[in-house]
């Protein structure tokens, strides 16, 4: 029991986790955090993150790894790639039962779990997962050098990646669900500036067609329901972002948008639960934001433990 | 110039099949220090201790000696770092492009070199 007993659980390893983290180890509180995969969340996803305050230039994962050193470095037990098999967060002492390593119990628990990126759950985009279809504009770009690409999305990602894309691909057509962009100014401008990319709005991708690989794509017209068919070999969806908040449903309070539901102190519904960062209802997600949350969250589950 | 990780950094060509000839379970991520990539290495370093009859790996895909791996036959459809091979006795029992839950690199692990 001394050894899986923790005054704190952290789930979920991103920003907000691990500043939490970092908080409730210097206050010499036994944390563990809990990753579903690697420590550094959405930080790892960005390559170089430039409005940090304090710090001129990062990479992502840089400032993730330094992070996780740090909550390490003041105590806090780290398990990475690990799957939540279940979780009683209800009870005075909570419990969560991990693969592969085990029941653990806390006096408080924080929700941290973060954001993954949203698909567009059509047919055939598993198939061509990493065979045409991708996430993440810097990691693929170069795959399609002289080649015509979709960028999916009307987001500040989705044009700001377009236009980096140009770097690469000969063409460059943003596919869009709505009439107009929901991208700040600036983004819009340069992506309309920019002579390589083409706009198909009120749009959207029905179906992904190839053999080992993409070769055309099915659009819809959103207002005449017209279908045509686009050979392309590569589609960056860039739409955004959806809480991981799929194991606690039911459990703690979320929006219809499925974000937990916090208060000042991002407490939640249930008494010694608390939730920090993309994971909660808040209208912006920054790396500072999470950092913001995950400090409140750390610095009220002390309080909370403390008082028990 | 190698990736930063804890795990066995493969540079060449020749190195890499000096670890195929030495062992008999291979596991090679070729990729890069980016979002896609990170995520598997973790898996492997997490798994090292755990499979001890497979040599886990990694190797930087921007090196030209990376070729043996972007231009093996396995990879011809990929388009998605981080190109992940699998090696029995020397030949490619699996590949696989983009990220990889932990999930799926043990059910891949298990079924091609047992555990």
């Amino acid at each position: 029991m001394e050894n899986t007993h923790f005054d704190v659980i952290i789930l979920g390893g991103g920003a907000a986790g691990l500043t939490a983290g970092i908080y409730l180890s210097r206050a010499k509180m036994k944390t563990l955090i809990v990753n579903e995969g690697t420590a550094g969340g959405q930080m790892v996803l960005t390559h170089e993150i430039a409005n940090y305050p304090g710090i001129e230039s990062i990479g992502g994962y840089m400032l993730g790894s330094t992070m996780r050193q740090q909550a390490q470095t003041f105590g806090a037990t780290i398990f990475n790639n690990s799957k939540i098999l279940s979780l009683d967060l209800k009870s005075d002492v909570k419990s969560i039962e991990l693969a592969r390593k085990g029941q653990f119990t806390s006096n408080a628990v924080i929700l941290a779990s973060g954001g993954r990126s949203r698909p567009l759950n059509v047919p055939g985009e598993d198939k061509f997962k990493g065979r045409g279809i991708s996430y993440c504009a810097t990691c693929d770009g170069d795959f399609f050098q002289d080649k015509e690409i979709i960028v999916v999305g009307g987001g500040n990602s989705a044009l700001e990646e377009a236009v980096s894309l140009t770097k690469y691909a000969k063409k460059v057509t943003i596919v869009h669900q709505f009439d107009h962009f929901q991208a700040l100014e600036h983004y819009i401008d340069e992506a309309k500036a920019n002579p390589k990319i083409h706009f198909v709005m009120e749009s959207e991708i029905a179906e992904f067609f190839g053999d080992d690989k993409l070769t055309h794509v099915q659009i819809k017209n959103m207002k005449t329901n017209d279908l045509t068919e686009m050979n392309i070999e590569g589609v960056f969806v860039l739409i955004g972002y959806i809480p991981n908040t799929d194991m606690f449903e039911g459990i703690v309070e979320l929006t219809d948008r499925k974000e937990i539901i916090t208060t000042r102190d991002m407490e939640t519904n249930i008494p010694g639960v608390f939730a920090a960062g993309d994971c909660t209802a808040k209208k912006y997600r920054q790396v500072t934001t999470a950092v913001a949350d995950g400090t409140i969250a750390g610095l009220a589950a002390v309080e909370y433990v403390s008082n028990k | 110039m190698t990736l930063q990780t804890n795990l066995t950094h493969v540079e060449t060509a020749a190195g890499l099949e000096n670890i195929l000839q030495e062992n008999e379970n291979v596991m090679v991520c070729c990729g890069r220090m980016g979002p896609m990539c990170v995520p598997v290495y973790g898996i492997m370093e997490e798994l090292e201790s755990e499979y001890t009859n497979v040599k886990f790996a990694d190797m930087l895909f921007d090196t030209p000696e990376a070729a043996i791996i972007r231009n093996h036959p396995a990879c011809s459809s990929f388009a998605g770092l981080p190109f992940t091979m699998y090696y029995k006795n020397g030949e490619v029992v699996k590949a696989t492009t983009s990220i990889q839950s932990m999930e799926q690199v043990t059910d891949i692990l298990d079924s091609n070199f047992g555990k």
